[in-house]
């Protein structure tokens, strides 16, 4: 599919604020309404705008502390990939995980009350892990979401 | 003592409702007001107000939607992970202001930890990927240590925050 100029400032648009209703958009983009409507729902249907996320302050909502870790499995081959991906998707702290490629195999993104509940989740849960060997925490300090090529 | 007591109770029911409204949103964030407030058990008035307050102390920051870069022809998502040169002032805020020129940057945060800062970006293929790694990339400044990943599939996501 190709995009048009005013494509890609929709996209810019709602990638940074999903709540603003459609009749600013429209005036914003200088679109009717309908026009607007038909535009979103063409990048909904090929894929390229995906869901819509609430952003919460971490802080405020109990999250104090947020630890990006990289995990390298310590025994592949006997632990299949998919047995470490099911336990470790079920663990509420961890709010995602990628499979990467390079000095780590998984890169997962846990939230914690404070310092001492991450450690909780870090030896109760992620350490308890099949398979894990390795793991790297890195405490994030910020954090920021820029709109990329559009 | 009682009046203390009323007191600490309301808000802790307070922050009960808050937390439910919060966790539907989460799961639904284009839910209308009536819908909420049906699932919430409230009038749609004091949903409303709810989520005005929730706004304006900063705890509901908005919402934002998702975009899918494979769709859009992005086959290639790398993790840099990266160690600054800190003898020289001021080297964290000129890489962060360098670093959000670059177009194909979609992420950038920082750490306390073995690394300093993480860059999130995508490109169209491989070629694509040398041709930004190097000329704007590597062109940053203050860089002391790369280390690039890549994503190889993303298994869990947006899966929402245990409120």
């Amino acid at each position: 599919m190709i995009l048009d100029d005013t494509d890609r400032r929709l996209l810019r648009l709602l990638a940074t604020d999903a709540d603003m209703p459609t009749t600013q958009i429209a005036r914003r983009l200088g679109l009717s309404q309908p026009a607007t409507w038909r535009r979103i729902r063409r990048l909904e249907q090929t894929g390229i705008l995906g869901d819509r996320v609430l952003d919460l302050d971490l802080a405020a909502v109990g999250f104090g502390v947020t630890v990006f870790l990289g995990v390298k499995l310590a025994t592949k081959g006997r632990v299949s990939l998919e047995d470490f991906e099911r336990a470790v998707g079920a663990i509420p702290e961890v709010q995602t995980v990628e499979h990467m490629l390079g000095l780590y195999d998984y890169r997962l993104r846990v939230v914690a009350r404070d310092l001492a509940d991450f450690e909780r989740v870090l030896r109760r849960r992620i350490m308890a892990l099949p398979g894990v060997g390795n793991v790297e925490a890195n405490v994030l300090l910020s954090e920021e979401r820029l709109t990329g090529p559009l | 003592m009682l009046f203390a007591c009323l007191l600490y109770m309301q808000k802790a029911m307070l922050e009960k409702v808050d937390r439910h409204i919060l966790r539907h949103l989460q799961r639904d964030p284009g839910m209308g007001g009536p819908a909420l407030a049906e699932a919430v058990r409230l009038t749609p008035a004091r949903v409303s107000r709810r989520l005005d307050r929730l706004r304006e102390t900063g705890v509901l920051k908005g919402s934002r939607r998702v975009i899918d870069w494979r769709a859009l022809g992005y086959a290639v998502e790398v993790s840099l992970r990266i160690t600054l040169d800190k003898t020289q002032s001021g080297s964290f805020d000129a890489f962060l202001s360098a670093a959000r020129q670059v177009p194909e940057v979609t992420e950038i945060q920082t750490f306390l930890g073995r690394v300093d800062v993480r860059l999130s970006l995508v490109a169209r293929d491989l070629p694509d990927y040398q041709r930004v790694y190097r000329d704007a990339v590597l062109t940053l400044p203050h860089i002391a240590d790369i280390e690039a990943l890549m994503t190889v599939a993303t298994v869990k996501t947006g899966q929402g925050l245990p409120i």
